[in-house]
């Protein structure tokens, strides 16, 4: 069945089941492999991206459940004013080891700070803590989110 | 290390391409067989073609370092990225002595060639894992851009017909001192290419370092925030197809028979492959091989282990404990001191089976031809994947193209090729490249696992409670064995005993006796902080037990031990120092210790863990002192011990595979979980000045922080963990 869909500003037409995980759409579809595959069960977050703002777990959002909205990912998160910050302020901490996780954590921190740019540290908890970081670098993106907020 | 014996081993003057004009095109032969690893935004392959239609030239002392007439300096980097920072700490130390700032280089992965790229710490093998690329690199590596830097001081010398002495190197140039006259590296690279290599190089003393001993910043990073990072699993060659598997359930079972009508109807998907073991789903993309997986209906013969559960693992350990084993350490008279001391202690301890569950699953892509092989893939072990390819495929091991990725973690999975022999068996059956990717279930339910460990431990202390013996017995499997069986000798290994034989302590009667036991059917493999994460679990919960069994405090107990060990005494001072030792704390909140010489470093912990009435555990706060040496980094040490520490607790309050029915019975990151943000402690790391040649950094704070929880379990409840991981039933407060 064929979508279009808006990623990052650009309208995409694909051709998958309507079932299919967002995920896959934008990894082996669109190639936009930025956007990370851990768990497949919305557990670790990897795989966060936007709808419409909102932090969203890309593996399990079925490809017809995107409808019109649009989907940001980290290819387009640095072209927000948020993003960017977000973006420099985890190289001021020097926060990846792998960097697996850092896509999702920093589409959650974005999201986290377009609606609340104050965070306090339980905000930052309840935000921040879906997303797995396998190298521990929670308190270094604990620092990077202080650092902009 | 000597320069002759370095040059000898690792610089091939035909593959590392002294550039004339034959040599040139053999050199990009081999540099086309590294295949175009992309890296840091750049492929090797654009660089090459960059260079070619520019008819540049490069100079390429040895295997690391190329310096193109354009200026361009690329360092092919022998140990693999995957987070720990190698990819900006072994820059650092080639940067220094080539004497250019590190936002002047590109970095390469590695082709797979154990001779230019083998790993001296590891008997050749080519291969990032055990701490040790720093301390593997430190001579060579300085050398290597030493012996550049000299060459290009030489080359410039010679075309001013000036005294080399008189020439400086400095910011990727050659600085005539005298006269103020001046040559870029790439300027003077084609001369340079026909000087002699030296076969004495000098290198910088500590003194005159610039970089070594600076935070600079990590050379991976940009990529990694903005998603343009590629890792194995973001491969993608024209026309690449996605493939997902299940293998037996039971470790050593088979198919039985597979009904594969309705995968097969499923939208996208292309091809169903089945193997001995294994069945995969290849589809256009991982939604259609995932749901026609879902489709299959498999038939699975268990095999001999289909009856297999936790009992038939850890009884033959305890029952190996009971008797004497190969001696892998022995000083005094142990027995002796046993039957003369005041006081006996005696523990069993026991650590679980571990998934590595690394953030990006199990993956290999393969390009399977008649002729050829061609894999995309992040490698701890590059070498070992090309062979282990060539063989799976029966090509020559040359015919066989393996292009290395970063890593989204390793921690010791990705130093097994077991992955990629299965992606080759399946890609044998596949039309054109294929990715094969493995949920995280089957990553977790197929992994191969930290071995379980049961040990048997007893001491005796003098009238002063001090210790007078010290004996331990362990049993578990031995990974050594296995991966490089020519260091498992008379039923003993370096890894299996590190942290054992070697403790700290003044301990005038010490035996370690190991046994080596093979669980049934079940892989076993390096995990972050191999051995010590066995080890320092055991001897420091149970030098804490001592200082308990003697009425004595933790650390001042240690410290009375350490009169000949003033590294180890300095830490551990350290630590205690900064984590508010002693000073009073709240009900059930407790402070632990552990102590360490691992790695080759020297590092101290104190865990501040609070227990909640219904035994919840919480860690609120981890003081590390470390002494690894020289720092070439401190930032990267500081960030390994933080994400060391995190890696520990995770094992210590979450981490058990177990089995039931020849099963493992953890699936996804629900039933096998990992610390988050919300349980994550407050980490603070110090670190001790020191010349010394460095330690590794990337694993000591995994095996410090599993006994300083548990040592500060105790002492907030009084209760003693010997098994992990936490019991928390073991630790609600009563009534």
């Amino acid at each position: 069945m064929a979508f279009t869909v808006k990623i990052n500003g650009q309208t995409k037409s694909v051709d998958v089941d309507g079932d299919t995980p967002l995920l896959w759409v934008l990894r082996d579809v669109l190639g936009l492999t930025g956007t990370k595959f851990g768990c497949g069960m919305a557990l670790c977050g990897a795989c966060t991206v936007h709808i419409d703002g909102v932090a969203t777990r890309s593996c399990v959002t079925p490809i017809e459940a995107v409808g019109s909205s649009d989907v940001t990912t980290i290819e387009g998160i640095g072209g927000t004013p948020v993003g960017a910050r977000i973006q420099q302020a985890w190289l001021d901490a020097q926060v990846p080891q792998c960097g697996y996780c850092q896509s999702g954590q920093i589409m959650s921190a974005a999201a986290l700070l377009a609606g609340n740019p104050h965070p306090t540290d339980a905000d930052v908890d309840e935000a921040m803590s879906g997303n797995i970081c396998r190298c521990g670098t929670y308190g270094r993106i604990r620092k990077a989110i202080r650092q902009i907020s | 290390m000597a320069l002759a014996h370095f040059n000898s081993r690792s610089v091939n003057p035909e593959a590392a391409g002294l550039m004339s004009g034959i040599s040139r095109r053999r050199f990009l032969q081999v540099g086309a067989a590294a295949g175009g690893g992309l890296l840091l935004g750049l492929s090797l392959a654009l660089v090459q073609d960059e260079a070619e239609a520019a008819g540049v030239e490069a100079f390429a002392p040895n295997a690391f370092i190329r310096i193109g007439t354009d200026g361009s300096i690329v360092l092919t980097m022998p140990y693999v990225e995957m987070g720990q920072g190698t990819y900006t700490a072994i820059p650092m130390l080639i940067a220094e002595e080539l004497e250019v700032a590190l936002d002047q280089i590109r970095l390469e992965h590695a082709p797979p060639n154990a001779k230019l790229y083998g790993n001296p710490l590891l008997g050749g093998e080519q291969a990032t894992g055990n701490s040790n690329a720093v301390r593997a690199s430190w001579q060579p590596l300085r050398e290597a851009g030493a012996t550049a830097r000299t060459m290009l001081i030489a080359a410039a010398a010679k075309r001013w017909s000036v005294d080399p002495a008189s020439c400086r190197a400095q910011n990727a140039e050659v600085l005539h001192v005298p006269s103020g006259r001046w040559a870029t590296y790439g300027e003077l690279a084609a001369d340079a290419a026909g000087v002699p290599v030296p076969d004495h190089v000098e290198l910088k003393r500590p003194e005159a370092f610039t970089l070594i001993g600076t935070p600079a910043r990590r050379l991976d990073l940009s990529g990694k925030v903005n998603g343009t990072a590629v890792y194995g699993i973001d491969a993608r060659p024209p026309g690449v197809k996605i493939a997902t598997l299940a293998q037996s359930p039971v470790f050593g079972g088979r198919v039985k028979s597979v009904d594969d009508a309705a995968a097969r109807a499923v939208n996208g998907v292309r091809q169903i492959v089945r193997l001995d073991d294994a069945v995969a789903v290849v589809g256009d993309h991982m939604g259609a091989a995932k749901k026609g997986l879902e489709a299959l209906k498999i038939e699975w013969d268990d095999g001999p282990h289909a009856s297999l559960g936790m009992d038939g693992i850890v009884a033959p350990l305890e029952q190996a404990t009971l008797h004497p084993g190969p001696v892998a350490q022995n000083i005094g008279d142990v027995d002796a001191a046993l039957a003369g001391a005041s006081t006996k202690v005696e523990a069993t301890y026991q650590l679980p089976f571990l998934a590595h569950a690394a953030m990006e699953p199990m993956n290999c892509t393969v390009h399977v031809r008649r002729d050829g092989c061609e894999i995309w893939v992040g490698s701890q072990a590059l070498a070992r994947v090309q062979a282990a390819a060539a063989n799976t495929a029966g090509l020559p091991l040359d015919s066989v193209v393996v292009h290395n990725h970063l890593i989204g973690g390793g921690f010791g999975r990705r130093l097994e090729v077991d992955g990629v022999i299965r992606a080759v068996q399946m890609a044998s059956q596949v039309d054109g490249p294929v990715k094969v990717v493995w949920t995280r279930e089957e990553d977790i339910q197929h992994d191969m696992y930290r071995p379980y460990w049961y040990d048997r431990l007893s001491a005796g202390l003098d009238a002063n409670g001090r210790p007078v013996a010290w004996n331990h017995r362990f049993a578990g499997s031995s990974v050594i064995a296995r991966y490089l069986p020519p260091g498992f000798k008379d039923g003993l290994d370096p890894d299996t005993t590190e942290g054992a034989i070697d403790l700290v302590y003044a301990l005038p009667n010490l035996r370690v006796e190991y046994v080596q036991v093979e669980p049934p059917g079940i892989p076993t493999a390096f995990w972050r902080s191999v051995g010590p994460s066995h080890n320092v679990f055991v001897t420091e919960s149970f030098m804490d037990e001592l200082a308990a069994a003697a009425k004595q405090d933790p650390v001042a107990y240690r410290l009375a031990l350490l009169e000949e060990n003033p590294r180890a005494k300095a830490v551990l001072a350290l630590a205690a120092e900064k984590a508010g030792w002693g000073q009073e704390l709240p009900p059930r909140i407790g402070r632990g210790v552990s102590l360490q010489h691992v790695f080759a470093t020297y590092a101290a912990q104190v865990a501040e863990v609070e227990v909640a009435k219904d035994g919840a555990v919480r860690v609120r706060r981890v003081v590390c002192a470390v002494d690894c040496g020289t720092v070439v980094n401190p930032d990267i040490v500081r960030a390994q011990m933080e994400s060391a520490v995190i890696f520990g607790i995770t094992a210590a309050l979450h981490g058990e595979i177990t089995l039931k029915d020849g099963r493992v019975q953890q699936s996804n990151l629900d039933s096998y979980p990992i610390l988050r943000m919300n349980e994550a402690p407050e980490i603070e790391v110090h670190i001790v000045q020191d010349s010394e040649p460095p330690g590794g950094m990337g694993e000591v704070g995994t095996s410090a922080i599993t006994p300083a929880v548990a040592n500060a379990i105790f002492a907030a409840t009084g209760q003693r963990l010997r098994k992990m991981p936490v019991d928390t039933a073991a630790l609600k407060q009563p009534g």
